[in-house]
Order: C-alpha cells, then structure tokens, then sequence
C-alpha cells in the first residue's frame, strides 16, 4: 500500500516535471554556461571565459538600458502604488455605481498590451494625437513625447544653469510617456488587490480609534496602512519584477532600437536585441544572467526594507 | 479610464483623412464600419485569430491536465523528495522570462520545433503556480474524504474526478481565466519562436501590421478592435469571476 503510494506520486508529477525540466531547468544551466562563449546562431562556438562579462561591465547602452529601467520602475511603481491605494480607499465606501468604476479600471489589465501601445502610440502622436489637441487647449505647444529624448530634470534644471546629462538627466520624455502607459495599464490589478484587503479590515478598529478622537487622516495613516501592509507589499513586489521585465511597449512604440537616442531602451529589450536582432547570444546570456542576480537582489532587498514596515495579523 | 478603448474606436471608424485632421474630432464624420473589414483583409487575420485560439485552448487544457495531477501528487500523495522538488517548482517560477528565453529557443530549434504550434504550446503547458495554488487547496480538504474513497476501493485518478475537482469549481476556474488571458496576449514569445506569416499569432500579427501600415490609424485601431474585443466580451460575462480569480491570487489564504 505504501509502496503504491510513492510511485503514484512520481507518476503524477512526471508530465509538468518533464517540462520544467526541459524548458526552464535545463536552458538556465544552459545560459550560464553559454554566458563564457561566443555565440551565433550561424557560427561555431567558442570558448571565450568571462569576455562577455568584462565587455558588459564596460557596455554604454546597457548601462543606458539600466538607466533608463531603473527610472522607469521608479516613476511607474511608487505612482502605481500610491494611486491604487487613492482609488481604493474612495471605492471602498459603499458608493452607487462601484461595479461600473471597478470595471472600467481593471479592463486595461485584460486588455492586449500590443493593443494598447498602438492605440497610446496615437494618442501620443506629437502632430495629430489627441493628447497634444487638449494640451493645445490649456495653451501648452506640441510635446514630442516619443520622439523626446531630453530627459525631464535637465529640462528642469536647465534654467539653473545645469546641464545634466545620461542617467542625472532623468527619464526622457519618451520614456515619460511609456511610464504613463504602464500606470493606466497596472492601476485597475492594484486596485482591486488593495480594495479587497481594505475591504476585510475589521471595523472596531475604525471605531475603537475614533472614540479616541482620531480624524480621519490618521485613521488612514495609523490603522488603514498598517492593517492592509501585506498587501500593499505584495503590490509592490509584483509591480516591480513587472516593471523590471517590461518589453512589449517599448517594442510597439518606440522603433527603431529603443526610442529617441535610446532613451527608452529597457534592459528586456536590450536583451532581445542582443539575442534575436544582432544574435550574440553568448553575450545574451551574459545579460540574462546579470539581469537575474540583479533583479533577485533587488527583491530581496525590497524585502528587507518593507519587511519590519507590515503588519502580520 | 476608459479614454483609450473610446478613442480606439472612433478613431478606427474614421477614414484616413478624418483621423488625421488636427485637432480631431470626437466622433467620425461618417461611421467607416468598412474599415473593420478592409483591415481584416489587408493582412491574414483570420489565420492568426485561429492561430491563437488554437494555442490557447491547447496551452489551456494542458495546463489543467498537468497542474491537477501534479498539485494531487504535491498535496495529497507521500513520496521521497516531495517538498524538495515542490521547492525547485517554485524556483523555477520565479525566474524571469528573459533569463531563459536566448537558451530556450535554441533547444526549440534543436527539436525543430521552430515556427510550429509545438514551439508555442508546449513549453507553456505547465504553470508552477497554478500548481501552487491548487495545492493549497487540495490540503485544505479534510483528510476523512479521502480515507473514504480509499475504503471504497477508489483509485487516485477517480478520486481526482469524483471527489476532488467538483469540489474546486473556484481555483479551476481562476486557473483556467489566468491562462486563457495570459496566453492570448502572449507577444514576445509568439514573436521569437514564430517567423513566418502562417503562425502568427493575433497579437505578433497585430505587431506586424502595425509596422507595415504605421500610418494608417483608422485601419490599426481596426485591427487592435480585433485583438481586444474577445478578451474584452469573456471580461464582461465572467466579470466577477475574472476578478476574483486575480484577487485570490494575491492574497495569500
């Protein structure tokens, strides 16, 4: 009886273990090791030890693609979170017509995101988009937004009389404009995670507090945040390893080769175009590998940092 | 909100001169229903349609089969090593899709799987947490169902189909809306193990097309109507349990 047991189990698991295996287990063992040689498709292999890495340590664009990735998380997640939070905390009062807000907001999440950078491609349009027609209304001339390489704090700084450039200059234009994008397509999944951990926090704690005399300010800042910290963690987390392997919009958007002056080249991107426009796949790999040490570390120190800052029940 | 999916479609019944006009106008001067039609034709839509509808149901129905099985086994049957390995599923999911995407292709190409449905289905036919999460479900069910069944002389798979699914209309459910969405908007990787016209799917086909009539927005809001409106159509009627299935994948219970 015990035996059968144990051989069920194997069985069981056997098809989803072959396929792990075979497509994830052994391409990333594969990916180190191809990491140390040169590789295209057409040519032969060869051996070439750590030249990829000291080449990536030394790569412009992929610092740019860093750059540019790093800004990116920074403007879409923090605004993400934050704004979630917003809507989340106003649908949670019982108002009329809450069915029709929340699926207004979640329909970008089921939305194909080929589809919807075509469709923010012209909306952006710098001649003829919609956007740049209701800027021409309040008086503001023609933005360039994807054609825009200039980053946004040499813009602001400019008059100051600084010039800053590369990473300091801040996220392009372009990139603004992606950033955008991203939130309107992630706010409506935030949302609801949000609005269904507000929705479980338990009210004799609202009312315990304003007994006590709390406004309602710090009843959000005392009571809501920390009661629903896991999940605003969770929300975090996610929107970042999102935000981190974002491809399809730069793509979509930004041709050729990652925007004006590459300034809205996302390290996924990057990665492809090493891979499967310009087929160094040896080099590839040396990115991929790279790109998951630092996507790793940066989880993990996320968590480090917000782990003292949620409340478990 | 719902700014963009508004615009796409006054803009996709405009004609070419219409969309063009500065600053637009917030409704056509003559509704170009045609225009669906025409953008349609221009490239093999339908193929790609049937394509991705292919893909999906079989990446689908893969999943359902690999995942029951495996969070079965995962929950509810002793074996050397069940954790561990239940532990390296979970590692294998966290890795991002970049990281193996350059070594993957090149086994696809070894097995000459390239440009087939096999390249596109087979190697999403299992998702660990799916796994995870019909696993946790699965313990949560009282150990005195299953003694039960044993005693009647049940075997596993009958056990799985009798007693276990019925009672997981929930989780099958999320599992399967999951899929379905994440499979039909798939891009970059219908796109890298996909070259020619035939296996396009629909959302690399929109791509193309979006290259080779960049210019053309009536018929491009046209054909990202296409792509959208099936996903859109399943969200309104399952709406609640589209949301659902999101939200308790999220929450940990």
């Amino acid at each position: 009886m015990k035996r059968k047991t144990t051989w069920a189990g194997y069985f069981f698991i056997l098809p989803a273990l072959v396929i792990i295996v075979v497509f994830r287990a052994y391409p990333i063992l594969q990916a180190v090791r191809m990491s140390m040689y040169k590789w295209s498709i057409a040519g032969p292999l060869q051996y070439v030890g750590s030249k990829n890495f000291q080449r990536l340590f030394i790569d412009p664009k992929f610092f740019q693609a860093l750059g540019n990735t790093l800004w990116y998380i920074i403007g879409v997640v923090p605004v993400t979170v934050i704004a979630a939070l917003f809507f989340a905390h106003l649908l949670n009062r019982n108002l009329k017509g809450q069915g029709i807000y929340r699926t207004l907001y979640f329909l970008p999440v089921v939305t194909s995101i080929v589809a919807s950078s075509v469709v923010w491609k012209w909306l952006f349009n710098p001649d003829r988009g919609l956007f740049n027609a209701v800027l021409n209304l309040f008086g503001i001339q023609g933005i360039a937004w994807l054609n825009d390489p200039r980053g946004i704090l040499a813009i602001a700084t400019a008059p100051l009389g600084l010039k800053l450039s590369n990473f300091l200059a801040g996220p392009s234009i372009a990139l603004i404009a992606l950033v955008i994008m991203a939130v309107w397509h992630n706010l409506g999944y935030c949302i609801i995670i949000l609005l269904a951990a507000l929705q479980v926090v338990p009210g004799h704690y609202y009312e315990a507090a304003r007994l006590d005399g709390a406004k309602a300010w710090q009843l959000f800042r005392y009571i809501t945040v920390p009661a629903i910290s896991p999940a605003i963690f969770y929300v975090i987390i996610t929107q970042t390893i999102i935000a981190f392997n974002t491809f399809t919009p730069v793509y979509v958007m930004t041709q050729p080769a990652g925007g004006p002056l590459g300034t809205t080249s996302l390290v996924v991107f990057y990665l492809y175009e090493q891979s499967f426009r310009l087929w160094n796949l040896g080099y590839a790999n040396a990115i991929a590998f790279v790109l998951f040490v630092l996507i790793l570390g940066f989880t993990l120190m996320q968590q480090r940092f917000f782990e003292k800052k949620v409340y478990y029940e | 909100m719902a700014l963009p999916f508004f615009w796409m479609l006054v803009t996709a019944l405009k004609s070419s001169s219409d969309a063009l006009r500065f600053p637009p106008t917030l409704l056509p001067e003559a509704f170009l229903f045609r225009n669906f039609i025409t953008a349609f034709r221009e490239v093999d839509f339908l193929r790609y349609f049937i394509n991705t509808v292919i893909m999906t149901a079989a990446i689908t129905a893969l999943v359902y089969i690999t995942t029951i099985l495996a969070a079965y086994a995962f929950a509810r049957l002793k074996f050397l090593g069940r954790e561990t390995l239940f532990s390296l599923f979970l590692a294998m999911m966290m890795i991002p899709l970049p990281v193996y995407l350059a070594p993957t292709y090149s086994i696809l190409s070894r097995l000459g799987w390239i440009d087939t449905f096999l390249a596109l289905i087979i190697p999403w036919s299992v998702n660990v947490f799916a796994i995870f999460l019909l696993r946790q479900h699965f313990r949560s069910l009282p150990q005195e169902l299953f003694d039960a069944a044993r005693m009647d002389g049940l075997d596993h798979l009958q056990i799985i189909i009798k007693i276990v699914l019925p009672l997981s209309k929930p989780i099958l459910i999320t599992i399967g809306i999951f899929e379905v969405i994440t499979s039909w908007n798939s891009f970059l990787w219908p796109l890298i193990v996909t070259h020619s016209d035939s296996m396009r799917t629909i959302q690399t086909g929109l791509s193309y097309f979006a290259q080779a009539e960049s210019t053309n927005y009536p018929l491009l809001c046209a054909a990202s109507a296409f792509t959208t409106v099936p996903l859109i159509a399943l969200y309104f009627l399952l709406q609640r349990h589209i949301m659902e299935s999101y939200v308790r994948s999220g929450i940990k219970e």
